[in-house]
């Protein structure tokens, strides 16, 4: 893994930093590479917008912030709006598909994968293991991470009473996310990429 | 015939032991009633037979201040108006300790005044000995947060016209559940109160009214010592269980001694460990004899 | 020195922001009590404290504000266990009175100061390294301490260890000098086995009570041995100037005997005391010097300018008090200068120049806080003291 700089949005309640979390835990301690998670606090990190900052790294991480991701994933309108154009180009966008709406994004050369990820998790049970389907499908996209790490770094990070839920909620994400990629990004080039649902 | 010369020792003062007599003299002025409180609280150490070595003494700066280096006991001397957080570590870490604050009017409600209320709010473990002079003494005798009315002191040179604190009143409302006052004429009331408050469990506040002769009577034309124990004398009036907001001082009227409060509550410590044994149950490990690995 | 007690280790590798991982830091070494007063960026460290404290024998306490939870950990240590309390800027300032008791009364214990924007209520949410000269200098009289300066999660589980352990040694108060970066960063944190943790316990005495003095130096440490309420020593502790008894003893001739002890056990250690971390000094023309999270910028910095070909290398401050003289003068006198960087406007650059002496140029790198720098910056000067 070359240094790889994420950053992970939403809003309160999605479990945007857990999802960071996991990851770093998955690279840095599954995987024995380093990771480095910041995260933004104050009163703006009280309900309403949430945000986190990954860097990846196969050595020590010197420098914490990330200006321009090579990966995002956003999980809110408000998160895209406020960070979509920070990505780098030929960078990847992983959005929220039900909640996220791809416009205007005048970034050469980004590819956005969209998954359903509330309404999948939704469909397993519990709403609240939406951040998990984000992190399979982000596992299945990015392949930064093996498949079997990310999962341990779930696993690790949650309850063992949740752990069956945790795990199929994972595998969902990744599967859909193995799909997707078969059948490749969406073309930014229409007017209106992204299937609106509801 | 000789006579043999017999020299007789001095029959040794029975508080002689409490006190560190390396250090004396002490610092207090002729009339300066803290001495007197000293000795009747090695007095309720006796009565009371309390273990001296499992008895901390914490005072805060100023003249009270000074008696924690003066008793010979594990003794704290600390900053202004800090005795009772300092008191408060002390106790946690070490519950089987009596732990006694021993401080000033001006240490323990003016710099130390939310120390105070939370401490009693809390209802921590302490004893509390405050000797009310009614002035910054150890400064020259300012105005302090128990001065009361109509008064001349350094710092009011016309009078002081800010209304003082009514100690008892404001220690009752924040939750202390033993509070007495008395004055350094009721010697062996004050000496009795000091072995009762031993004996209870939580935050625990003795007023004791006592003279400065160089600072305040001075100044107010209030004569000396002596003049004071008869002012005392006569305007005392015992009045056990009087409503703590009615005991309010004034500069020469009636001054209500007695104990006015004396109720149950349970203490912090006690609170903490049973809140936290339900909570935790098994996992709970509480902290014990202190270790220093 | 001993090993940590088993409970309360989490032995194992854990992925943990600083905050968290000096809390940890604290359990091992044995800290049984902590009483906090919340403030950002510093309040993580208690809030977990107060979670794993009722499982593994200690108390925390809420204090009602920093002067009462800075002395009441002073209590508690006389009462026998070890303490620690933690705070940022605004609460720092209000502890400053208990710095000089604790130092005063060499009562060995440790603040954690998770560093902010300032002056006053400044920037609660946001970096600074702005309180380097007041943990030095901000309480009355002369004094010297121990500050030590993490630049990641794992140092500041590491350091809170050294700072308990220095505490002890020497009875002095010891701070954890963190940064809102390093506080709030998460990152891989390993946590050793008991027996591979090294504590130093406190020195208890076991002289005789009655000739036992808690202020009589003992060893090169010039440092007495402890005593705790209850054990029959009838201390008295006093932050008046005190002779080896601890009484007041208020003379120029005490005042000089005593106050220098408290400077000199710690000048005259500095250099066992002192840690840096030195990466290519020899031969280089240039050598940064940083601590903290700007430790890791400047060596990005450090990085593109060695990719353009200058020699350049790095003193990091891990011990930023004592400030370790004897590294700066030794390197001063080969280079063509130091790069001083840092989250502030000129504070630790101060002591570079003071060590250097003239010999070399000094320059300095800082903002005042809000952010960490941009590498750029730094490579800039760098790129102007090598010319």
């Amino acid at each position: 893994m070359q240094l790889t700089e994420l950053r992970i949005a939403g809003f309160g309640g999605q479990g945007v930093i857990m999802c960071a979390s996991v990851i770093g835990r998955a690279a840095s301690i599954v995987e024995n590479g380093y990771a480095t998670m910041t995260q933004n606090f104050g009163p703006e990190a009280r309900g309403g917008a949430c945000s986190a900052q990954l860097v990846l790294s196969p050595t020590p991480v010197l420098y914490p912030y990330v200006n321009k991701a090579d990966l995002m994933v956003l999980m809110s309108q408000e998160a895209y709006v406020k960070f979509a154009q920070d990505i780098k180009p030929g960078g990847t966008l992983i959005v929220e598909q039900d909640l996220v709406r791809v416009q205007g994004l005048d970034i050469p050369d980004v590819k956005v994968f969209a998954i359903p990820a509330t309404r999948i998790a939704e469909e397993l049970g519990k709403k609240m293991v939406l951040n998990v389907v984000m992190t399979g499908f982000f596992g299945a996209i990015s392949q930064l991470i093996s498949r079997e790490s990310l999962r341990k770094a779930v696993l690790d990070s949650v309850p063992a009473a949740f752990a069956e839920l945790n795990g199929k909620a994972y595998d969902a994400g990744y599967e859909y996310g193995l799909k997707h990629m078969q059948s490749g990004a969406l073309d930014l080039g229409e007017e209106d990429p992204v299937t609106i649902t509801e | 015939m000789s006579t043999p010369i017999c020299i007789q020792k001095a029959p040794e003062n029975p508080v002689e032991s409490f006190l560190r007599t390396d250090r004396m003299p002490h610092i207090w002025c002729p009339g300066c009633g803290i001495g007197t409180t000293v000795n009747c609280f090695t007095r309720a150490l006796i009565d009371s037979k309390t273990d001296l070595n499992k008895l901390s003494i914490v005072s805060g700066i100023g003249c009270t201040g000074r008696v924690a280096g003066y008793v010979n006991l594990d003794s704290f001397h600390t900053t202004h108006g800090r005795a009772i957080p300092f008191a408060t570590g002390l106790k946690l870490a070490s519950p089987e300790m009596t732990v006694v604050v021993y401080s000033g009017d001006g240490d323990l409600f003016a710099i130390g005044g939310n120390h105070l209320i939370h401490a009693a709010r809390r209802n921590v473990d302490l004893k509390v000995i405050c000797v009310n002079n009614l002035t910054y003494a150890m400064t020259g005798g300012q105005t302090g947060p128990a001065t009361p009315l109509d008064v001349i002191t350094a710092t009011a040179p016309y009078g002081t016209y800010d209304p003082a604190f009514n100690l008892p009143y404001l220690v009752e409302a924040a939750g202390a559940v033993y509070v007495a006052r008395w004055t350094t004429f009721h010697v062996k009331q004050l000496a009795k109160s000091m072995q009762e408050m031993f004996k209870k469990k939580g935050f625990c506040f003795i007023e004791v009214v006592s003279p400065c002769p160089t600072l305040y009577q001075r100044r107010n034309k209030m004569g000396d010592a002596l003049d004071t124990m008869k002012f005392y004398k006569e305007v005392s009036k015992v009045k056990h269980g009087a409503p703590t907001n009615e005991v309010g001082l004034s500069k020469s009227g009636e001054i209500i001694v007695g104990k006015f409060v004396d109720r149950e509550r349970p203490d912090f410590e006690t609170m903490m460990k049973a809140h936290l044994e339900a909570s935790l149950g098994e996992k709970y490990i509480p902290a014990e004899a202190p270790t220093c690995s | 020195m001993t090993h940590a007690d088993p409970v309360g280790v989490l032995t194992g590798a854990h992925f943990l922001d600083g905050d968290h991982a000096a809390c940890e830091g604290a359990i091992c070494a044995g800290a049984r009590f902590s009483a906090g007063y919340p403030i950002t960026p510093s309040t993580e460290v208690v809030e977990r404290f107060s979670h794993r404290a009722p499982k593994i024998g200690a108390t925390f306490i809420q204090m009602e504000d920093e002067l009462a939870a800075s002395i009441a950990i002073l209590g508690a240590v006389w009462g026998g266990v070890k303490a620690f309390t933690v705070t940022s800027g605004p609460g720092f300032s209000l502890m400053m009175e208990h710095i000089g008791y604790a130092v005063m009364t060499e009562t060995p214990c440790v603040f954690i100061d998770v560093q902010r924007g300032g002056p006053s209520t400044g920037l609660p949410t946001l970096p600074a390294q702005a309180d380097m000269m007041q943990v030095k200098w901000g309480s009355h009289g002369d004094y010297e301490i121990i500050a030590l300066c993490p630049n990641s999660p794992q140092e500041c589980f590491d350091l809170t260890i050294k700072a308990f352990n220095l505490s002890e040694k020497y009875r002095v108060p010891v701070f954890v000098m963190m940064d809102e970066v390093v506080g709030h960063m998460t990152e891989k944190v390993v946590i050793p086995r008991a027996e591979e943790i090294e504590i130093e316990p406190r020195h208890f005495t076991t002289q005789d009570k009655s000739s036992f003095q808690l202020y009589a130096p003992v060893g090169e440490e010039q440092t007495p041995e402890m005593a705790k309420a209850g054990d029959g020593y009838k201390v008295h502790v006093t932050g008046l100037t005190h002779d080896e008894r601890g009484y007041p003893n208020m003379t120029p001739a005490v005042q000089e005997r005593m106050v220098k002890r408290l400077v000199t056990k710690i000048r005259d250690n500095a250099e066992k005391i002192c840690i840096t971390e030195q990466n290519e000094v020899e031969g280089a023309d240039v050598v940064v010097v940083s601590y903290g999270i700007t430790s890791r910028v400047a060596q990005r910095a450090v990085e593109m300018a060695r990719a353009k070909g200058l020699k350049v290398g790095t003193v990091r401050l891990i011990t930023a008090w004592p400030f370790p003289d004897h590294v700066i003068r030794a390197i001063a006198p080969k280079v063509k200068g130091f790069v001083v960087a840092e989250l502030n406007l000129g504070q630790m650059v101060r002591e570079v120049e003071r060590s250097v002496a003239g010999k070399c140029r000094v320059a300095h790198v800082g903002h005042a806080g809000g952010t960490v720098h941009k590498p750029e910056e730094i490579l800039k000067a760098i790129e102007e003291v090598a010319r």
